[in-house]
C-alpha cells in the first residue's frame, strides 16, 4: 500500500472521529429542555433532588461539595478535591446537564418538569 | 535484549514519566475530566515504530505502574493502567492494518484512552452519567491523537536511524 493511500485513509479515519464526536455532541444539545430539578447522586444512590426554582446553598457528602442553586441555575461553589474540575464546570440548568465530581463521587443532574419530586 | 537497547528503553521509561509528570502539572484549561494532550504517549508510538509491539507495551505498562507509584494512587492506576492497555491493544492493532500510517494509529490510541477511562469511571462511580463527557472527550483525543502522532513522525525519522 502506497503512502498516499495510507495518508488518504488515516485521515479519512481521523475525520469520521470527529464526525463522530461532533454530531453526538449536537445531538445531545438538540435534546436539551429547560431543567425543573436538580438530582444528587453520591456513591451510585440518588441522596437528594432539589427545585431550579429555590435559591440556596446545600452541603453534599458531609460538606466536601457546596452546591449552590441560584436564579434557575446549579453549580458548584466548592469542593474539596485538587483539581476542581467539578467548581470550574460552571452553571447547569438544562436536562442531562451534569456536573460529575469524580474525587468524591457526586453526581449533579438536571432532570424536566413533570418528573416526581421527592418521592417520598 | 542487547545492553544498548535495554538501556534505550529505560531512558524512554524515565523520559515518558517525566512528561505525564510535567503535563500532570499544567493546570486542566477545560472543566471536563480526562481531556489531556498525552505527551507520554508519543514516547509509546515512538517506541513501538522504532522496536515493535512488545518493547512498547512494556515501556508503557512499566511507566504508567512506576508514574502511579510515585505521584499517584490506587484508584488513579485503576484508571491509567485501563486507558493503557486498551490504547496499546488499539494501537498494536491499527499498525498492523496496511491501510493506516502512524497519525491515524496515534489518534486511536488517544481516543481508545479516553473511552477506557469513561468505562473505568462508569464502574467505579456505579452510574453510566459520567459517558456524558464522551463526545467531549472523543474530539479532544482526535485533536491530540493528531499532534501527538505528528510528534511521533518527527522522532521516528529523525531517530531511527541512530538506534539500531
Amino acid at each position: 500500500m502506497s503512502n498516499r493511500k495510507r495518508i488518504i485513509f488515516s485521515i479519512a479515519l481521523i475525520f469520521a472521529l470527529l464526525a463522530v464526536g461532533l454530531s453526538s455532541y449536537f445531538i445531545i444539545e438538540r435534546l436539551k429542555e429547560e431543567g425543573a430539578a436538580v438530582t444528587v447522586t453520591v456513591n451510585g444512590d440518588e441522596v437528594a433532588e432539589y427545585s431550579l426554582e429555590i435559591d440556596g446553598e446545600y452541603e453534599l457528602n458531609g460538606g466536601t461539595n457546596i452546591l449552590v442553586i441560584e436564579n434557575g441555575y446549579a453549580y458548584m461553589k466548592s469542593a474539596n478535591c485538587p483539581k476542581q474540575y467539578c467548581v470550574n464546570y460552571g452553571k447547569i440548568s438544562r436536562t442531562n446537564e451534569k456536573i460529575v465530581c469524580a474525587h468524591n463521587n457526586i453526581i449533579v443532574s438536571v432532570v424536566r418538569a413533570g418528573e416526581e419530586i421527592f418521592p417520598n | 535484549m542487547n545492553t544498548k537497547k535495554l538501556t534505550f528503553l529505560s531512558v524512554c521509561v524515565a523520559l515518558a514519566m517525566i512528561l505525564s509528570y510535567v503535563e500532570s502539572l499544567v493546570p486542566p484549561f477545560v472543566s471536563v475530566p480526562g481531556v489531556k494532550v498525552g505527551l507520554a504517549n508519543s514516547v509509546s508510538l515512538f517506541i513501538l515504530y522504532a522496536y515493535g509491539a512488545r518493547e512498547a507495551a512494556c515501556v508503557s505498562i512499566i511507566r504508567v505502574c512506576l508514574s502511579a507509584l510515585l505521584f499517584g494512587s490506587a484508584v488513579s492506576l485503576i484508571y491509567s493502567l485501563s486507558g493503557a492497555v486498551l490504547s496499546l491493544v488499539g494501537m498494536i492493532i491499527l499498525k498492523r492494518v496496511p491501510i493506516f500510517n502512524i497519525l491515524a494509529v496515534s489518534v486511536s490510541g488517544a481516543v481508545l484512552h479516553n473511552a477506557a477511562q469513561i468505562i473505568v469511571a462508569c464502574l467505579i462511580m456505579e452510574n453510566a452519567a459520567i459517558a456524558y463527557y464522551l463526545p467531549a472527550l472523543i474530539i479532544s483525543g482526535t485533536v491530540a491523537g493528531v499532534a501527538i502522532g505528528t510528534l511521533a513522525a518527527l522522532l521516528v525519522k529523525k531517530l531511527s536511524k541512530i538506534i539500531m
